[in-house]
């Protein structure tokens, strides 16, 4: 890749901002974690994102004691929030691991000063995403039936269903996902050690750099280490939203017994996932400060990327509509017709607002490069990924093969009480990172300084 | 200590013969004085012990002293046991057998009139009812409310003890005062004394009361409930100068007229008719006739949805029509001019005279005695008397005085003071007796008061006294069935709460007898009037079958007095602005007796599907008319009285009509039928018990939420219900096989079945939608019940549902019915997504649940297609402790997180299989007959082995008429349809 620092093209800005140096960088974002007061906003923030996160525990609490009643779900829209929620949630998981792995397979090196970010993006949003599958069950004291332990019921799960291929997919890809994390911490926490003035915290970041010396060797290692994660989690992009999407299109109803969901899920994911690290990075660069780290061309990139993948999710939403059509399928055609004109079409077209109009403004490039602008689009097109998982759950359930059992679903108190919850878990959890960890990657930002700053 | 000391016998020997005085010795290694000897004492006792400070204590020593200890640990459980003698249990009670279940004959009773019933017993406690095979109003089917009364007899809101003024009192201060209230009767002759009853056909309880009129010649009976023959024995009257009791044949009847009545579903013998109807009904088996049903009603029942041709009209509609139905039989009665709905009766006419002898004209029991006579001249014009139709003595005890009447008499003697004590035996008249009486202002001044009730309901708390009634499966009593079959009725349980457990002990105490037993009463009346030599016998025979034989009252001739029907003066006609009101029994509570019977307010009202309330019932054109939405709140005004509620629109309701239920608005009903829906009784008069005219009805602007179970009403145009005439059936019979997909292929392989295979079959043509066999299903399987809430959240948790489908115009739509229970496909979509196995498949091709294996992820009810399964979103199974007795020890109780549904009564093949097992056969056809079979009065389901060519359900599957749901998804279910067959008259226009 060509680097242009500090020449402000029509095309292209800079990667890094100018003057930055080594040492610049370093100091920058080491002294945020281990010198700078924590901002008033940044406590501020804390506090609301923590009183959420009480919600949370208190839902999870009430949801204990009385039962998955307590959400509206029903017979016959027997999956609610929980599972919109779950796959919301994985989706945004998924640009972390697209950022971190696929390109950087793909050398695509604009992604170091946001990598890190995201994958924290990723392993709390997962963290998210794995509550739910967990409270949705009936008996959830038991959840781990579900996982192939040897015990004396000597009873296996049963693999032909597509939620015992969830445990695995949504257990490897948190699995692989904090390795990746971690791994590419090391050398930066090391680098944290080697900064830090106060003594608990020379001990608590030299514990985590597990001896970490930078010499040549642990370079050569580390380096093939992080290829060969990058190498399993890639495939994890593609996969864990494809074993997502068989939750329904395995099944045989309408709205979900459909052949283009795992591609369709996964771009989704993608899109879902870029827009919440847009929705992220924003006020984050803002605050810290951090324009020549993340640059405007960053978000120029990310923006473009969301084009893209929502370009397909359209496509995606095309070919329903299309094979509804073309099945001749009168089941699959009412879905359809439900789908735009029952009780529920409301969201299905504020989806397409959401989702597909809105996000068209991207094609401008000032609006990829003005912040308010993009940060707006993003908020937007994280509502309207949800809003295309509440379409693809409640409104295909609610009315499916027999009319005589078709019924409404409205959520109560205690499903918002609970998704909200999880928002502030996320929040709470990103604020420690960024108040505990250096939140870029220093050491691959500065393979991005020009030879002569170095 | 160590095996290798070698002790030296002389030398123990010198040791103690050297000792002195009392010297004891523990051991050989003691009198020795070994080493190993010293180191075991030093070890062994605590102040010397050096065990724990020892290093050298290993893991082997330390396990090898911990066996040691707990070794001689339990030597201490070695003392001598007190000598106290338990004796253990080898004398059980007669025929009991752990795990065996056992049947009683007895009966239950409503409004009076008997249906036989065989009563499942559980080491003592009854839990399920089934009905009587050899009982003619039963034989072997229930309706609902029969099936919900075992729940009745565990309701833990039942009157527990004696209440005086509302305390608790006890039944010695009753016994007193009742003793003291009669002392003062017995110088007057009775004067004052008052008995008012429910309708009475209980030979013993007949008997009773005349004997206490004889005693108190100046006492007077009287009988009152809500929902009465009044009109059809007013009827009989003006036709025939005396009151007999009709019955119908309608395994007859080619042609059946029904006059606003719902003879399938409800009152006497609707059990019976609904099988007879249902033989007439049934084309499955190639067969090319079937009967002809016609109903004119001003309120949709199920009789006018299976009915081929159905005339919606207004309450005071029904009387002209059947002038003109009547006229066209040849009964010359005055008739209006009006011309409505000519080609209709011209076929109805044309139909009825064609089938002259096999014809019947039913009267509904809410039209007035008008209709009722014209009914009677009709079919005896028809020649039906005698084939279809016949007459008896009345089955009622006291059938003379009509019951309105008898209660405004009692009332206006209260008020001229002339009744000082009045005794209330079962029946609730403050809460049910019509407004303009006024009864509960008239009870206050009644000096002595006394309710026996199972409830301390509204009548109690008015009374002075009030004491607990044991219920019909807790006491002796007897009654008469329709056609005045008499059945005694056997406790199976002692009473759960103390009180005068019966109508019958009470009138004997009233009598004089001291301490008497129902089981006494109603066994010596017997031994007076059995007319049987050898009493014993005859006893045992009578309890041991359920009916008293040759007790069937037999049919007399009786001659319709022409010239009066003729002479009757028309009713009056209501203009067409005037807005009219039907008043109706509930389907579910009936008249609120059964309020706090969970099963039964949750129970889908037919037509509406609505549970836990009543509602005011319009049809779309009136509500369109008063611009009013389902569930506005409205207020109905009737000469000054008012009721409020809310709307619920319905199709094929007659227009400028509505309909209420009765039932509703209790207010001391118990936990779960109180406060529930509104009182009609508060514009219910006495002259009018079943339709107004001229009410008035105003919009409130209040909204009141109903609790529905089904909210879509139109199949879509999917293929669901199948039917066709019977004309297009002979045709083409496989007409139900039409668009049906050619076997699928699947990737899992097919399932063997080298023994049993289940099914079901469902006739659509025979099924009235009557509920018999959800409660059924509710009361085997330990279905709970989860309240109104819950249902307006869509999680009622019933196995079997009855869908309702509309077709055609909004305003006379046809109405289907069609049963779900889970169809227990052979590639059941819900197996395959359970992630652990709780849903699986057995070898006999059941699709099992296994409940403590289920986690709940709920995938397999988004996979299944006919949503058939149930989840226990919270914890709905209730721990209280009476209700707990009425479980079925053969199925699980069910807890929180677990998904149910359907199991085609698992637990009656699994008893049937041990049954055949032992006998060393295979099961029969037939041996396995499923709860909602059982229950179905119309004999709609079929239950067997499918493997098995020479079974019902192998014939029935290869009926030409029989289908499948949703079989394009390859499911291929178990459970399938037989296609609905109507038999509309051929006539053009006629298709109403």
């Amino acid at each position: 890749m060509k680097r242009e620092h500090g020449v402000n093209t029509v095309e292209t800005g800079p990667l890094i901002g100018h003057g930055q140096t080594y040492g610049t960088i370093t100091d920058k974002i080491t002294s945020d974690v281990l010198e700078r007061k924590t901002p008033r906003g940044m406590l501020f923030g804390l506090a609301i994102a923590f009183i959420l996160t009480m919600v949370l525990f208190i839902s999870i609490g009430w949801l204990m004691i009385k039962g998955v009643g307590i959400w509206g779900i029903n017979i016959p829209v027997a999956w609610g929030f929980a599972i919109i929620n779950l796959v919301w949630w994985i989706g945004i998981g998924h640009a972390g691991t697209l950022i971190s792995a696929i390109l950087l397979l793909l050398n695509q090196h604009w992604r170091n000063s946001i990598n890190r970010f995201a994958e924290a993006m990723t392993l709390f949003a997962v963290g998210c995403a794995a509550l739910f599958p967990l409270l949705h069950l009936g008996r959830p004291w038991v959840f781990y039936w579900i996982i192939p332990l040897p015990d004396t019921m000597a009873l296996w799960p049963q693999f032909r269903s597509p939620l015992t291929w969830d445990v695995f997919a949504i257990t490897t890809y948190f699995t692989v996902s904090f390795m990746f994390w971690f791994v590419g911490l090391v050398p930066d926490l090391a680098t944290m050690r080697d900064t830090a003035k106060k003594k608990w915290m020379k001990i608590v970041y030299g514990v985590l750099a597990m001896g970490w010396r930078g010499s040549a060797r642990h370079w050569h290692r580390y380096e093939m280490a992080y290829l060969l994660l990058a190498g399993l989690a890639t495939p994890l992009v593609i996969s864990v939203h494809s074993v997502i999407s068989f939750d329904f299109s395995v099944s045989v109803l309408p709205g979900w017994h459909a052949t283009i969901f795992p591609p369709y899920f996964v771009a989704g994911a993608i899109y879902s996932g870029f827009a919440m690290v847009l929705c992220l990075v924003i006020p984050v660069r803002k605050a810290y400060g951090l324009q020549d780290f993340v640059t405007d061309r960053h978000m120029d990139y990310m923006a473009k990327v969301m084009l893209a993948t929502g370009l397909i999710v359209a496509y995606g939403y095309a070919m329903e509509a299309f094979f509804a059509w073309y099945s001749g399928n009168e089941f699959e055609k009412y879905m359809m017709f439900n789908r735009t004109q029952g009780p529920y079409g409301f969201i299905y077209w504020g989806l397409l607002l959401t989702n597909i109009a809105i996000p068209q403004l991207l094609w401008i490039g000032r609006i990829r490069k003005n912040m308010v602008w993009l940060f707006l689009i993003s908020i937007t097109i994280n509502i309207g990924m949800w809003l295309e998982r509440f379409v693809i759950v409640v409104t295909s359930l609610h009315r499916d093969f027999l009319p005589s059992s078709w019924d409404m679903y409205y959520p109560t108190i205690w499903d918002w009480a609970t998704y909200i919850g999880t928002i502030g878990l996320f929040l709470c959890l990103m604020f420690l990172f960024i108040r505990l960890m250096p939140m870029i990657s220093i050491f691959e930002l500065r393979q991005l300084l020009p030879w002569k700053s170095r | 200590m160590s095996n290798n000391t070698q002790l030296d016998i002389r030398q123990i020997r010198a040791t103690l013969q050297s000792k002195q005085g009392s010297e004891y010795w523990r051991c050989l290694e003691e009198l020795a004085e070994t080493e190993e000897f010293r180191e075991f004492l030093h070890r062994e006792f605590p102040r010397e012990a050096s065990v724990w400070d020892d290093s050298s204590m290993g893991r082997r020593q330390f396990l090898m002293l911990m066996g040691a200890s707990l070794a001689l640990a339990g030597l201490n459980a070695c003392t001598k046991q007190p000598d106290e003698k338990i004796i253990p249990f080898v004398r059980s009670p007669e025929f009991v057998t752990p795990g065996v279940p056992l049947s009683f004959a007895t009966a239950m009773v409503q409004g009076g009139f008997a249906t036989g019933i065989l009563v499942t017993s559980h080491m003592g406690r009854p839990t399920k009812i089934e009905g009587n095979p050899d009982h003619p109003a039963s034989l072997g089917a229930t309706d609902a409310f029969t099936q919900a009364s075992i729940l009745s007899l565990y309701d833990p809101d039942r009157s527990q003890v004696p209440l005086n003024r509302g305390l608790i009192g006890t039944r010695d201060k009753f016994l007193q005062a009742l003793s003291q209230a009669l002392q003062a009767k017995k110088a007057s002759g009775g004067a004052g004394l008052r008995i008012l009853t429910e309708t009475v056909t209980s030979p013993t309880l007949g008997d009773q009361l005349a004997r206490l009129l004889r005693q108190f010649p100046r006492a007077r009976w009287h009988q009152y409930e809500p929902v009465s023959m009044d009109y059809a024995r007013e009827g009989a009257r003006i036709a025939f100068g005396r009151i007999v009791t009709t019955r119908y044949h309608l395994d007859k009847a080619d042609v059946v007229l029904s006059l606003d009545s719902d003879f399938l579903t409800h009152g006497p013998g609707a059990v019976r008719y609904a099988r007879d109807f249902a033989q007439k009904r049934k084309v499955a088996g190639g067969k090319q006739t079937m009967n002809r049903l016609y109903s004119i009603e001003s309120s949709p029942t199920n009789v006018g949805a299976i009915a081929d041709h159905r005339l919606s009209v207004r309450p005071h509609d029904v009387e002209a029509l059947t002038r003109r139905i009547a006229r066209g039989a040849g009964v010359l009665v005055e008739t209006p001019q009006s011309g409505n709905h000519d080609t209709w009766l011209a076929a109805l006419v044309q139909d009825l005279r064609t089938h002259q002898g096999s014809s019947v004209v039913i009267p509904g029991l809410y039209q007035p005695p008008a209709v009722h006579a014209l009914a009677h001249a009709i079919n005896e014009r028809l020649g039906n008397v005698g084939k279809t139709v016949s007459y008896s003595e009345p089955v009622e005890i006291q059938p003379e005085q009509s019951q309105a009447e008898s209660l405004r008499k009692l009332v206006s003697d209260i008020r001229d003071g002339q009744v000082d004590m009045l005794v209330i035996l079962g029946g609730n008249p403050v809460y049910d007796a019509p407004a303009d009486l006024d009864f509960g202002g008239a009870l206050a001044s009644v000096a002595f008061s006394v309710h026996l009730g199972l409830y301390a309901d509204e009548t109690a708390a008015e009374c002075t006294w009030h004491l607990p009634q044991a219920h019909s499966l807790e006491t002796w009593s007897d009654a008469r069935a329709y056609d005045g079959t008499a059945t005694i009725l056997q406790p199976l349980i002692t009473p759960l709460y103390a009180g005068v457990s019966s109508d019958h002990e009470l009138l004997e105490l009233m009598l004089g007898t001291a301490e008497p037993k129902s089981y006494d009463i109603v066994r010596e009346f017997w031994r007076r009037h059995s007319g049987s030599r050898d009493f014993e016998t005859f006893w045992r025979t009578s309890l041991n079958s359920g009916l008293v034989a040759g007790s069937t009252f037999p049919s007399r001739n009786v001659r319709v007095r022409m010239q009066e029907v003729q002479s009757l003066p028309p009713g009056r006609a209501v203009p067409g602005d005037e807005l009219s009101l039907a008043f109706r029994p509930d389907p579910t509570v009936w008249d609120g007796r059964y309020a706090n019977n969970g099963w039964l307010q949750e129970l889908p009202k037919p037509l509406t599907t609505l549970t836990w309330d009543n509602a005011i019932l319009v049809s779309p054109a009136t509500a369109g008319r008063f611009d009013l939405q389902n569930e506005s709140v409205v207020e109905i005004a009737y000469n000054g009285r008012k009721i409020a509620g809310p709307v619920w629109i319905t199709p094929g309701h007659p227009d400028q009509t509505v309909t209420v239920h009765l039932g509703y608005g209790r207010t001391k009903a118990g936990r779960i039928g109180s406060k529930r829906g509104f009182n009609v009784h508060a514009i219910r008069t006495s002259d009018a018990p079943w339709s107004i005219a001229g009410i008035g009805l105003a919009k409130t602007g209040a909204k009141s939420r109903l609790a529905v179970t089904q909210h879509h009403h139109l199949m879509e145009g999917r293929n669901l219900v199948r039917s066709a005439s019977l004309a297009e059936y002979v045709a083409n019979p496989v007409f139900a096989k039409e668009h049906q997909p050619s076997a699928q292929p699947s990737l899992y392989p097919e399932h063997e079945y080298d023994g049993y295979a289940w099914g079901m079959s469902i006739d659509l043509s025979a099924c009235t939608g009557c509920n018999a066999c959800v409660v059924a299903c509710q009361a085997e399987n330990n279905i709970p019940i989860v309240g109104k809430d819950q249902v307006l959240a869509g999680r009622e948790m019933h196995w079997i549902r009855i869908d309702r489908y509309y077709k055609g115009s909004l305003d006379d739509p046809e109405v289907v019915f069609q049963p779900v229970t889970c169809m227990h496909c052979e590639n059941a979509p819900c197996e395959v997504v359970c992630p652990v196995a709780a849903t699986v498949h057995d070898s006999e091709g059941l699709n099992v649940m296994v409940y403590n294996r289920c986690i709940g992820t709920r995938y397999c009810s988004n996979n299944c297609p006919y949503k058939v399964r149930r989840f226990n979103f919270l914890q709905y199974s209730t721990d209280e402790p009476t209700l707990a007795m009425q479980k079925n020890p053969e199925v699980t109780v069910r807890s929180r997180g677990v998904m149910e549904k359907c199991s085609y009564c698992v637990q009656r093949i699994s008893a049937a299989r041990i049954e055949a097992k032992k006998e060393g056969r295979e099961i029969r056809d037939g041996e396995v007959v499923t709860a909602c079979q059982a229950a179905c009065p119309s004999q709609a389901i079929v239950f067997g082995n499918i493997n098995d060519p020479d079974s019902r359900i192998a014939k029935l599957k290869a009926d030409p008429l029989d289908y499948g749901l949703l079989t394009e998804l390859n499911t291929k279910p178990r459970t399938s349809y037989l296609a609905r067959v109507t038999n509309p008259h051929q006539e053009p226009g006629t298709s109403a």
